[in-house]
């Protein structure tokens, strides 16, 4: 235990946390936008295709920023999500299916991309996260990020719903739908970015769908949804960046076990819904 | 109910629907052609026709949500692209909705109130009063008002969603089969309801299907069949003629 305590001590650890508390803060809070618009397989798709993107402008620029990684992924997830629709058009082609094409092509071409940019630990940084060798100015992007996109969502609560919950009737009423998503699009892209540091490029879905999931099973009320997401992400990993330095585990991949864990966990004790309804119809 | 037309009708000056020569096509099929439709405030007009014949299409159209490939349509000679405001409440078929999103039958119904709010107003007492009436009107208020959309029975839904059309207090309703999932009475009620608002100079435009409830709900009717079989006041509309070539032409030919 005084391991811990030494390590917790040092500034790099400390920046790891309060790292994780934002990430998570913001990751969890807009997983209730993706809990809410079913959007997560199409959102798998979406963090896989940043990887090329970000690659490209480190590439081009000699240097990660995180404004170029911003530029970057989303010119990137841009391009396949209309790539995919364009080709879905008309054609034989389902867009669920071309979609899986270009995003898992984006990421070959990205991780072929890496072999000119980083070498061996710095690899598994870019594909599993490294938050703990976040620096000072990250800690300020991340703290950005989470400001802005709870900010930006509370302000916006109102249109953003009636947008999620039924568009037609939303656009009717004077609802600025497409600008309303383009904005939780933007959302979106902001968190997975901030997860990528977390997490990395192949877990970072992961951040962003379970804690909203979680959430839901306890409450049926929107915005506990959110603050709820929020803290339930933050406290993961939290949680997870103490568990990965006291047991030894890499960071990225011990903050999604702990949620996959708490998901678990909850579908199991959660009233109404999970595990307790699936018995009780099977028993009826 | 307030906030009814807003305008006076006394100098005979009425708003007016308009659509000229509207032609919708999805892909390259053409799905209605050359529409043209006159109706105004004060009336209810119903769209008829066989399944696929473009009255959910027409309705869409009215609402601005899908492309015309030529014509217009104006509300009180404004493009109704334009009717943005809250001058139009559309009720659609709800076959998109997530239900389990998280959110009760009067959440719901508030949701009816954003053209008065928009994104910052505050929720007021006129728009508590507007959900409340909008509840009670639909016999959704009480305990079914604290439910969950996902707990609903389909006619309970429907009830939900119209009330959250009502509470908008707009000008024109644009309902997309109104009646689908309600039972005996709650038809009924629907219909008395729409008698009043039209009473209160609103227009009411609805897609049905029930020929023998038609002339008792509604002033005028359109048969459509992808393009206008007939349209004008029921009594003189709903003819076996009328009907017969509305349900049995072939859209092809």
């Amino acid at each position: 235990m005084s391991e811990l305590a030494d390590i917790i001590s040092m500034p790099f650890f400390r920046r790891a946390l309060v790292a994780a508390a934002l990430i998570g803060f913001t990751n969890g809070f807009v997983s209730g936008f993706v809990l809410l618009r079913r959007s997560a397989l199409s959102l798998g798709a979406l963090s896989h295709t940043m990887l090329p993107g970000i690659v490209l402008v480190v590439l081009v620029t000699g240097a990660l920023t995180q404004a170029g990684a911003f530029i970057g992924s989303m010119i990137a997830a841009l391009m396949v999500g209309l790539g995919s629709m364009i080709v879905s058009r008309g054609n034989k082609i389902p867009q669920g299916t071309a979609l899986a094409i270009f995003y898992t092509t984006a990421f070959a071409l990205g991780m072929v991309m890496l072999e000119y940019v980083a070498t061996g630990e710095d690899l598994e940084g870019w594909l599993f996260g490294s938050i703990l060798s976040v620096g000072d100015t990250d800690l300020y992007v991340f703290f950005g990020i989470a400001a802005v996109t709870l900010l930006g969502s509370t302000l916006f609560m109102r249109p953003l719903l009636l947008t999620l919950f039924e568009p037609n009737v939303a656009v009717v009423q004077g609802v600025p739908v497409k600008l309303v998503n383009y904005f939780l699009f933007t959302l979106m892209v902001m968190a997975l970015m901030a997860s990528f540091q977390a997490v990395g490029a192949v877990l970072s879905i992961g951040l962003l769908v379970v804690p909203g999931a979680i959430v839901a099973m306890f409450t049926n009320s929107t915005r506990w949804l959110f603050r709820g997401g929020g803290l339930v992400g933050s406290i993961c990993a939290v949680i997870a960046v103490l568990l990965s330095v006291l047991l030894n585990i890499p960071t990225g991949p011990a903050i999604v076990v702990v949620l996959g864990g708490l998901f678990l966990i909850s579908y199991i004790i959660s009233p109404g819904s999970g595990l307790r309804k699936a018995l009780a119809t099977q028993g009826s | 109910m307030s906030n009814s037309c807003a305008h006076s009708h006394d100098d005979g000056q009425t708003h007016n629907l308009r659509v000229n020569d509207l032609n919708v096509a999805y892909r390259k099929e053409l799905v209605l052609k050359d529409i043209s439709l006159q109706a105004h405030c004060g009336r209810c007009l119903a769209l008829v026709g066989p399944n696929g014949a473009g009255k959910s299409t027409l309705l869409k159209a009215i609402s601005g949500l899908v492309k015309r490939r030529s014509g217009s349509i104006t509300w009180s000679a404004k493009d109704s692209l334009k009717c943005r405001d809250g001058e139009f409440a559309y009720l659609p078929q709800h076959d998109e909705v997530n239900w389990n999103f998280p959110i009760t039958v009067r959440g719901v119904v508030e949701m009816g109130r954003y053209p008065q709010l928009g994104a910052f107003k505050k929720f007021g007492e006129d728009d508590r009063a507007a959900v409340q009436q909008a509840l009670e009107l639909m016999e959704m208020d009480g305990d079914l008002a604290r439910r969950q959309i996902s707990e609903l029975s389909g006619g309970q839904k429907q009830r939900a969603f119209i009330a959250r059309a009502v509470a908008q207090q707009a000008h024109v309703l644009l309902l997309d089969e109104p009646f689908t999932g309600l039972d005996h009475d709650h038809s009924a009620n629907l219909s008395r309801l729409l008698r009043s608002l039209a009473s209160e100079n609103r227009l009411v435009v609805a897609s049905h299907h029930d020929l023998g409830t038609l002339t008792n709900i509604f002033d005028d009717v359109m048969i459509l069949n992808r393009e206008v079989i007939a349209s004008g006041a029921c009594s003189d509309v709903i003819t076996k003629e009328n009907l017969g070539r509305a349900f049995t032409r072939d859209v092809n030919e």
